[in-house]
């Protein structure tokens, strides 16, 4: 949106600022993105040079100034008040709610807050009414949402779609489905604290509430797509390290109880599940859920919540089994060995094994080492004999 | 105010609609457990121990940062409220050494107190424990200990150091697990612009911020025949020690706290009161020098270690404001080891000081290289009330039951000027008294300055109009002080403390502490000056002796070597 057309932004924090008195505006960027601020900081200049923006704006008395503040990519400045202690250079981190921002917010002052995405919809429905707006979407989420679709899909990219649209036409159709013909396994909306949906989801339609009955969420509209390969824990336990540490710290649960999760994770992962391990990361999130003191805590779970609501069967797999069904969890994979009779000591296996697992002299039979080996699979298909296998 | 009606536990309250769900609670007699929640500082909302339930929604919510709202109906003790808080406080554990029993918070700790009221149990906390933090612990002083190993980062000491101080020397760092208060640049305590004036050891829930004991060399030096110890207590000592024992906030405990010490074995019991009759003498003479041109005016106190070393860091070009007279600890070590064994007859060199303090920032100031006036070092070991109080229950000593006692001659007689240097405002008050009476004779009725913040009064004193203004709290000096800079006031006397409410809500005091305790104790120091048959420091009969056989005149040769000092400028890091 800031890249591509940051006019539209400029206009609707433009309006929103008109509506409610406000004169000065603030668009909170990441540095990483210079890209998005240059194109930013140029159409601001312009919007200044024609007096679109600046004091006594065409005559009529409204004065706005739009500054631009680069953050360094806190997750957390995301969250709304984390967001504005940040531009008033302070450290990232959410204050409690009362006082809204629209009583208290920046600096102070009564304080419009939106995403880029909402304010860059103002221009649209001023020009065309509310009532255009809102045939376009669903009863309860009108107008149209932009995801980023990525993962094990054909096309990756942003794509913009009318609010209730199904899950299955945003992967299949827009996304062209899978990548190398594999099988659809979940998929993960809302960023990296949103839940995971499997197959019998595909048909929902995408809108706030619907996303939220199902344990997930809109969010920052990303939308991840994984396939038979992923493992879920792994998964589960990927975005639980990302909100781990990006965690701002403060409150209790969210600093030291998703610590907890992802150590359990972990051990999950390794091999080292116990009984009742699922039942305490229940346990954990819907506490850390129900107590956190930002969005960041109280959605953090999210993934692991909804990979033991949709997925439990792999977790019980890791735990009781000591396998992981989609291979990827290394240390419950088994080591592959080689036949000794059919081996004819050509060393090609060993020159591809990552961990250096396998050693042998020339001529001789190989050996691969079980404690060393990671199950990557990497040897098999070097083999020109067929002399290599798991288990 | 408008009102605002709900229901607690079943009660029926009508609050100001401004209250939190946790200030109604405690209107019906309802205790909800709190950790980062302090009364005089903003709302932070992190420990997540306050929560209560929503019975409509089912909601859980910290009843600290929750308004009340009309027709709410709250529940603090549904099992899921309790489950909550239960949960968080295991989570802290769980990430926290759970060493009590060798702990300087031991029994005082609030963390300790909540895991009991709660009813968690080890096997609790055992089943969501894992990795711990592991930072190192600093130790560097020279006044405050820091273990960030048993923070959990509630945050008060961040907000007394920036909100009240305005000194901002702790701030956080890092993120989730890895979270933690750290210094500027993770400098060493010794290394940065910190009063030590200990506030944030004050209201620490737990012992991650602590003095630096030195109870172990007062029982060495106590333990020791050679050694002859000699001990002073602070003017403010007398009205908080009792609150370690139980008693009353407040009450005054001068005669108990003198038995106490000639219990533990101390070889004269004095009194610092004594001494900050002396520092009226000199720095009231000072005063008088100055309002007759001789040096600048405002003329700034500098009784109170904390704050010399914050104007040190901050205010460095009005160091030529500052008195330069020792406070009153710094003076009477530097006579007890020089006109005290030269009256008693005694070797100095055997000579062993030890002071009574509320204060932290003292322990710094007596390792000041430039304060010595003895050839000795002149104060040796400094104890909070905190470490006096340990001490007399490691002794077995049953200090309610105590009879009264006196102090010892020579240096133990005090005046009700001396008495109010504990409190903010008594400096100014005590050398307005006297140089009022000096010049015209006259009694100088109460300034009546407050204890809260910065107040200013003008006294007439012959035909000139004085003013006099006093700040306690470092914030609030920084506010007065940067008025001076900029010129914009006239003050001619002014009393700088850099605890909220003087001495008595020093970083040494016994916690927990808070606004109210402090205005009570406050007032049980002032209830000690007006009982006091001699309110002037001039009148002090030890005092008149002590000129009159020893120093010769305030701001003479022996007063000045003795009993005056100077100040550096340190880097604003």
């Amino acid at each position: 949106m800031l890249e591509g057309d940051p006019h539209r932004l400029i206009e609707g924090m433009m309006i929103a600022a008109y509506a409610i008195g406000a004169d000065e505006g603030y668009v909170y960027v990441r540095a990483e993105y210079p890209l998005a601020i240059k194109r930013l900081e140029k159409a601001i200049a312009a919007a200044e040079e024609y007096e679109l923006l600046g004091d006594d704006i065409f005559g009529s008395g409204f004065n706005f100034k739009l500054h631009i503040k680069k953050g360094a990519g806190a997750f957390v400045c995301g969250e709304e008040t984390a967001l504005m202690a940040s531009i008033e250079g302070k450290r990232g981190m959410p204050t409690p709610r009362p006082p809204y921002p629209a009583v208290k917010g920046l600096w102070g002052k009564p304080t419009n807050i939106n995403n880029v995405e909402t304010y860059s919809n103002v221009p649209y429905i001023i020009k065309h009414g509310a009532k255009e707006f809102a045939s376009i979407g669903t009863e309860g989420s009108a107008g149209t949402k932009v995801f980023a679709l990525t993962g094990k899909i054909n096309n990756t990219g942003l794509v913009e779609v009318p609010m209730g649209t199904t899950l299955k036409e945003v992967i299949f159709d827009i996304g062209d489905g899978i990548t190398n013909g594999k099988k659809f396994k979940a998929v993960q909306t809302g960023g990296p604290s949103g839940g995971c949906l499997p197959e019998e989801y595909l048909d929902l339609p995408i809108d706030y509430d619907s996303l939220i009955s199902v344990g997930t969420m809109m969010g920052s509209g990303g939308m991840v797509v994984m396939d038979e390969d992923s493992c879920m824990v792994d998964v589960a336990r990927f975005f639980l390290n990302f909100t781990q540490s990006e965690s701002c710290g403060k409150c209790t649960p969210c600093r030291e109880g998703t610590k907890r999760m992802l150590e359990i994770l972990n051990r999950i992962c390794d091999g080292e599940g116990k009984d009742g391990d699922i039942e305490l990361l229940q346990e954990l999130g819907e506490h850390i859920k129900s107590t956190s003191l930002c969005g960041l805590g109280q959605s953090a779970p999210n993934p692991v919540l909804s990979t033991i609501r949709h997925f439990r069967d792999e977790y019980e797999a890791h735990i009781h089994d000591h396998n992981c069904p989609a291979g990827v969890c290394s240390d419950l994979a088994e080591a592959y060995v080689i036949d000794e009779e059919a081996c004819i000591g050509c060393s090609k296996c060993s020159r591809v094994c990552p961990v250096g697992a396998i050693s042998g002299e020339i001529k001789n039979p190989f050996t691969i080492d079980p404690d060393v080996c990671i199950a990557c699979g990497a040897c098999e298909p070097e083999c020109p004999v067929s002399a290599i296998s798991q288990g | 105010m408008s009102k605002v009606k709900l229901t607690i536990d079943k009660q029926i309250i009508e609050v100001d609609s401004d209250a939190s769900v946790l200030e109604a609670a405690k209107e019906l007699g309802i205790d909800i457990p709190t950790l980062c929640y302090h009364p005089d500082l903003s709302l932070h909302g992190a420990c997540r121990v306050c929560m209560v339930e929503d019975e409509e929604s089912g909601k859980l919510l910290a009843s600290c940062a929750t308004p009340v709202r009309e027709g709410m109906i709250i529940s603090t003790r549904s099992m899921k409220a309790r489950r909550a808080r239960r949960r968080n406080v295991e989570l802290l554990l769980a990430n926290h050494p759970n060493d009590c029993l060798g702990c300087d918070r031991n029994n005082h700790c609030e963390l300790q107190e909540i895991t009991y009221e709660l009813g968690i149990r080890s096997q609790d906390v055992e089943r969501v424990s894992g990795e711990k933090r592991v930072h190192e612990l600093d130790t560097t002083g020279p006044a405050l200990k820091r273990d960030p190993n048993k923070c959990i980062l509630c945050g008060r000491c961040v907000r007394i150091c920036e909100e009240v101080q305005g000194v901002s020397a702790l701030q956080f760092t890092n993120r989730g697990f890895d979270s933690i208060v750290v210094t500027a640049f993770d400098l060493p305590q010794a290394e940065i612009n910190c009063a030590n004036c200990g506030q944030c050891a004050t209201v620490c829930p737990v012992a991650a911020i602590t003095e630096l004991s030195e109870i172990e060399k007062v029982w060495a030096a106590l333990e020791d025949n050679d050694k002859h110890v000699i001990v002073q207590t602070a003017p403010s000592v007398q009205a908080t020690l009792g609150e370690e024992f139980g008693m009353e906030t407040g009450t005054v405990v001068t005669g108990k706290m003198v038995a106490a010490l000639r219990r533990m074995g101390f070889d004269q019991v004095f009194s610092t009161d004594f001494a900050a009759d002396l520092t009226i003498m000199e720095e009231g003479n000072e005063f008088l020098k100055k309002l007759n041109g001789e040096g600048e005016l405002p003329h700034i106190t500098s009784c109170c270690p904390g704050w010399v070393k914050y104007a040190e860091h901050n205010f460095s070009d009005l160091l030529p404001h500052l008195s330069s007279a020792k406070s009153p600890m710094q003076m009477f070590s530097a006579l007890g080891k020089t006109y005290y064994p030269e009256q008693a007859g005694i070797d100095p060199e055997k000579i062993y000081t030890v002071a009574v303090m509320p204060c932290t920032a003292k322990k710094f100031e007596k390792d000041r290289e430039e304060i010595n006036g003895s050839d000795f070092k002149d104060t040796d070991a400094v104890l909070t009330t905190r470490e006096f109080a340990r001490m007399i229950k490691e002794m077995g000593i049953d200090f309610k039951d105590l009879p009264d006692e006196e102090y010892d001659e020579l240096m133990g007689e005090s005046t009700g000027a001396g008495t109010i240097f504990g409190t903010t405002g008594g400096v100014a008050e005590a050398a307005v008294r006297t140089v009022k009476e000096e010049l015209t004779g006259e009694a100088l009725e109460r300034l009546n300055l407050g204890f809260r913040g910065v107040n200013h009064a003008e006294v007439k004193i012959g035909d000139r109009l004085i003013k006099v203004a006093i700040a306690n709290g470092l914030g609030n000096a920084e506010k007065l002080l940067e008025r001076v800079r900029a010129g914009e006031c006239d003050f001619d006397f002014i009393e700088v403390m850099a605890c909220p409410h003087g001495c008595v809500g020093g970083g040494g005091q016994p916690r927990p502490a808070t606004n109210e305790k402090k205005d009570k104790r406050a007032q049980g120091l002032a209830s000690i000056d007006d009982s006091s048959k001699i309110r002037k420091s001039h009148e002090n009969p030890q005092i008149v002796k002590l000129y009159k056989e020893f120093l010769g005149e305030p701001l003479g040769g022996e007063s000045h070597h003795l009993l005056h000092t100077k100040y550096k400028a340190r880097p604003k890091n």
